[in-house]
């Protein structure tokens, strides 16, 4: 174990050394270039074993990998924002085909208008796909929760993408601890796949045309792996801990325990929350926050665990949805929440949009907000946290 | 009647198809609307044009012969019809046997 000053970008392309997969094909976008730069620097320094391919975007990056991924090899990428955007068709590709992929993303919002700065919307996009979604709040989360999808992807037989905030962390100087190369390696084992389509003594068709009668059986085989993977993470999330000391649940609670008023939230704005509940703790005020590592799978169970006793909850989202009701993360909190018998007023509030900053006084606010709910005063049931009306 | 189709919980995921070659058990001629090609051997000169035009392989050939059509495959296209240089293939209704 090492002590290191590492940026998101830096620790996400160190464990991709750590982990030194076959295949790396990726395309450059602020804010993630670096993760991919910083890598192709230990490709050229033959520190990994890397197969590396400078592709011409991120449709082709997404290709490359996912053909790669059938070959049987363990393969990542990294991107962000709009390339996100452009892998969309392939990721489906990637989730349908059931082959494990990891991609570092940094979560960036998409035009327009153009900006490069933080927000979830980028990922928000892809939640349909079929790829498992995890939300890191600090380097060191990202570096961890690289390692582990890694495990997780091969073991669910789904993808994954690890999202870090763009600039907020992955751009900012942090204290990380890093893992020795041999322990990552002895963590991740070797890459073990059930075919290839260059096993010439076990021939296999990958991306049939699957019509009326078959595709509709595919889709639910990949839905049941979705609602399996929880497990799977457990799993590796509870290896990981006991081998390291860092243990990772499907989401992480913070003075839940007593807590009547709770925000929920994912991503590097959580630092930001507990600092806010420590505050108000002090104050002899029952607040906590529950921070989501998985959107997806989506943990329904932990979350309403979570959830159990507060009363009124605040659910914040960096993404807006444009459904013209709730945001993403705000309507998957209700739903869940829905099949309880205790009924918890929750209300919703987008915030920090194009990399709007959103400060301890912002969230506070929403503490204050659901202070005044339960005195009884009205509040929409969606807001927007920091904007200028 | 067909076998029965497998539940999604039997089938290898990823929709991938382990067993090779197993298109040729996809009979493609249930495709096949209306009508069929049916050739008169008394004209037909066995050039082949119809053999090479096909394009799902469904023109019986033997010893050099063309003897007709694999109606498990044909799909009704035409396209023999079309081709045949002496008009021997006619595309005809399939219910009048």
């Amino acid at each position: 174990m090492k002590v290191a000053a590492k940026t998101a970008n830096e620790a996400m392309a160190e464990a991709m050394r750590q982990i030194n997969p076959d295949v790396v094909a990726a395309y450059p976008i602020t804010p993630s270039t670096e993760i991919v730069q910083i890598f192709s620097q230990f490709v050229a320094d033959g520190l990994v074993d890397t197969e590396f391919v400078p592709v011409e975007s991120e449709h082709s990056a997404a290709s490359a990998c996912t053909a790669a991924a059938a070959a049987g090899a363990r393969v990542m990428t990294a991107t962000a924002s709009q390339g996100l955007a452009l892998m969309n068709e392939v990721l489906f590709v990637t989730a349908g085909l059931r082959l494990p992929m990891v991609i570092c993303e940094i979560a960036r919002t998409l035009s327009a208008p153009i900006n490069i700065h933080c927000d979830h919307s980028d990922t928000m996009d892809q939640r349909d796909t079929g790829w498992m979604q995890f939300y890191a709040e600090d380097s060191q989360e990202a570096y961890d929760l690289v390692i582990q999808a890694v495990k997780i992807t091969e073991e669910a037989f789904l993808p994954a993408m690890v999202s870090a905030d763009a600039f907020i962390l992955s751009h900012s100087l942090q204290r990380i601890e890093m893992l020795d190369d041999k322990d990552v390696q002895n963590f991740i084992g070797e890459h073990k796949t059930p075919f290839s389509i260059l096993d010439t003594d076990k021939p296999i068709t990958v991306g049939p045309l699957d019509l009326q009668d078959y595709y509709f059986e595919h889709k639910r085989s990949e839905a049941q792996a979705m609602r399996d993977a929880g497990k799977v993470i457990e799993k590796v999330f509870s290896d990981f801990g006991k081998k390291f000391g860092r243990k990772y649940n499907l989401i992480e609670e913070y003075k839940m325990k007593d807590a009547k008023r709770a925000i929920v939230l994912m991503g590097s704005t959580a630092g930001t929350a507990k600092e806010v509940v420590d505050t108000l703790r002090a104050d002899g005020e029952k607040v906590g926050l529950v921070k989501v590592f998985a959107f997806r799978p989506w943990p329904t169970e932990e979350v309403n665990q979570a959830l159990k006793n507060a009363e009124y909850i605040g659910v914040m989202d960096r993404a807006e949805g444009m459904s013209g009701f709730g945001a993403p993360l705000f309507t998957e909190i209700r739903s869940s929440l829905y099949d309880e018998n205790k009924n918890p007023d929750i209300y919703g509030y987008v915030y920090g949009l194009g990399g709007r900053d959103t400060t301890p006084g912002d969230i506070k606010k929403v503490f204050d907000d659901l202070k005044k709910v339960e005195n009884g005063k009205k509040l929409d049931r969606n807001n927007y946290l920091g904007v200028r009306e | 009647m067909a076998k029965k189709k497998e539940g999604w919980k039997e089938l290898p995921i990823g929709a991938i198809i382990v067993e090779p070659g197993s298109s040729r058990k996809f009979k493609t001629g249930d495709w096949r609307e209306g009508k069929k090609p049916v050739v008169d051997k008394d004209k037909c000169t066995n050039c082949l044009f119809c053999w090479i035009s096909c394009p799902d392989s469904a023109i019986i050939v033997k010893d050099g012969e063309m003897k007709g059509f694999n109606l498990d495959y044909c799909k009704g296209c035409g396209i023999c019809f079309t081709q045949c240089p002496v008009n021997a293939i006619e595309m005809v209704d399939e219910e009048k046997e």
